[in-house]
């Protein structure tokens, strides 16, 4: 059976025709061409297709293409201002927070995620909140300094 | 392949009961999507429940907090009375997996997937916790223990579907606490684990206690004679040293990559130990 999904992603309404057991991920991916979303595991250990649904860090691959109906999805494609970089992919380059670059964007979103509950956030604190999301190549300390950065510029930029 | 997201527990239980084939409920999806994934489990209809409003809740009641079936682990540990009425309870959702599955896992699906070693059941049975189940017959509740009867195996009959998680109301002087054993800081499975609860009398001796292991049998154990062991003292040595020696008499573990039996029996006593410390000093005693 093939369901009709009328949803919201990076704050543009969209829709799109899924499988019942067809993932979030894959719908995104396949679907609505947003490849931002990469595909590790496929069982929500390595957090490669981390999003937001309604607000809330999600795996993509452990949700259900049918669960985004009238949901929010927000992905690393909804990140940036236009050309302007959102301040953490920003860090990443500065800090060569990513090699190969299929963590990235799921390390972006998480990232994001901590940063809104967690403004600032201790180094304890970010390795925690970044404990689902593997990256083969960086051993994780640019990507923390790039965080620990972000975050500092992001304080900055409100006082 | 079907998918229904009813907005009743009384349309979620008429589809349970009337569909033929495999049925499977949806909840976070942490665990069944990694099965369908894995080809272990080919779903004829699968019924999500988290558009249920009823089961989207954490609530206060006369008969204690009230833990909807569809409540994420993450929101648990956003909730303050709660954590504050339960730290155990919640610590123990709250260990399962990255800030990801916290998102979309829950206590009532960590139940009913019936893994030895899942984290949040030896804190809800040593918390004395109820499933509310709802079903064709209408509702009953369980005690958490009687739920999970083997790897995978649920005592739940055909259209029933736990509805919630009712903790009981906290008096004076209790606390709990869970702790588990993994090779890693994160993002792993329990070796082993203990969960223990405690309410203190006026004079601070244990009135009340309740012990559980977890992976260290075919499902979570609920261990009278630990709870027993430390009846009426003040924890000392002796005590501990009783409830220690009740919880490796209760270990009947097995022999995998995660750990030996020998292995599992040890830590067991020592989490034990450890848990029972923790809860008492919560329930303040000195």
């Amino acid at each position: 059976m093939s369901i009709l999904v009328n949803t919201t992603v990076n704050g543009d309404i969209a829709e799109f025709v899924c499988e019942v057991d067809e993932t979030l991920m894959d719908a995104l991916r396949n679907r609505l061409g947003l490849t931002g979303v990469k595909e590790g595991c496929g069982t929500g250990d390595c957090g490669a297709c981390s999003i937001t649904l309604d607000g809330t860090l999600v795996c993509s691959c452990l949700v259900l293409g049918a669960e985004a109906q009238g949901r929010s999805v927000e992905t690393v494609e909804g990140m940036s201002d236009g050309a302007t970089l959102h301040p953490l992919q920003q860090k990443f380059l500065e800090h060569a927070a990513l090699q190969c670059g299929i963590c990235t964007p799921g390390f972006l979103i998480a990232a994001q995620a901590l940063l809104e509950k967690n403004p600032n956030p201790s180094e304890q604190e970010i390795r925690y909140a970044l404990a689902g999301n593997l990256c083969r190549c960086t051993g994780y300390d640019k990507i923390v300094r790039a965080v620990q950065d972000a975050a500092a510029t992001m304080n900055g930029a409100k006082r | 392949m079907l998918f229904e997201a009813p907005q009743t527990t009384a349309e979620a239980v008429a589809l349970l009961a009337k569909s033929k084939g495999s049925v499977h409920v949806l909840a976070g999806g942490s665990d069944l999507l990694v099965r369908m994934k894995g080809g272990y489990v080919e779903p004829d209809v699968i019924v999500d429940i988290k558009r249920i409003k009823s089961m989207n809740v954490i609530k206060k009641t006369p008969e204690g907090f009230l833990i909807g079936a569809a409540v994420s682990c993450g929101r648990m540990g956003e909730h303050k009375a709660l954590k504050k009425a339960w730290p155990g309870v919640v610590e123990a959702a709250n260990l399962i997996g990255s800030d990801q599955i916290q998102g979309r896992c829950t206590i009532v699906g960590n139940l009913c997937n019936a893994s030895p070693a899942a984290d949040s059941v030896p804190a809800l049975i040593a918390a004395n916790a109820l499933a509310i189940i709802q079903g064709p017959r209408g509702a009953r509740r369980m005690a958490v223990e009687k739920i999970a009867t083997a790897p995978g195996k649920t005592s739940l009959k055909k259209g029933e579907v736990v509805e919630a998680i009712l903790l009981p109301p906290r008096p004076p002087r209790s606390g709990d606490a869970y702790l588990r054993f993994i090779p890693r800081t994160e993002m792993d499975i329990a070796v082993v684990s203990a969960g223990v609860n405690i309410i203190l009398g006026r004079n601070g001796e244990i009135m009340e206690a309740y012990v559980s292991l977890g992976a260290v049998a075919a499902t979570a154990l609920r261990v009278d004679e630990a709870a027993n062991a430390i009846l009426g003292t003040t924890l000392d040595e002796d005590a501990l040293d009783k409830l220690g020696a009740a919880c490796a008499a209760a270990c009947k573990p097995i022999n995998d990559k995660r750990g030996t039996i020998d292995f599992r029996i040890k830590v067991a006593k020592v989490l034990a130990r450890r848990a029972a410390k923790l809860a008492y000093s919560r329930a303040g005693g000195k």
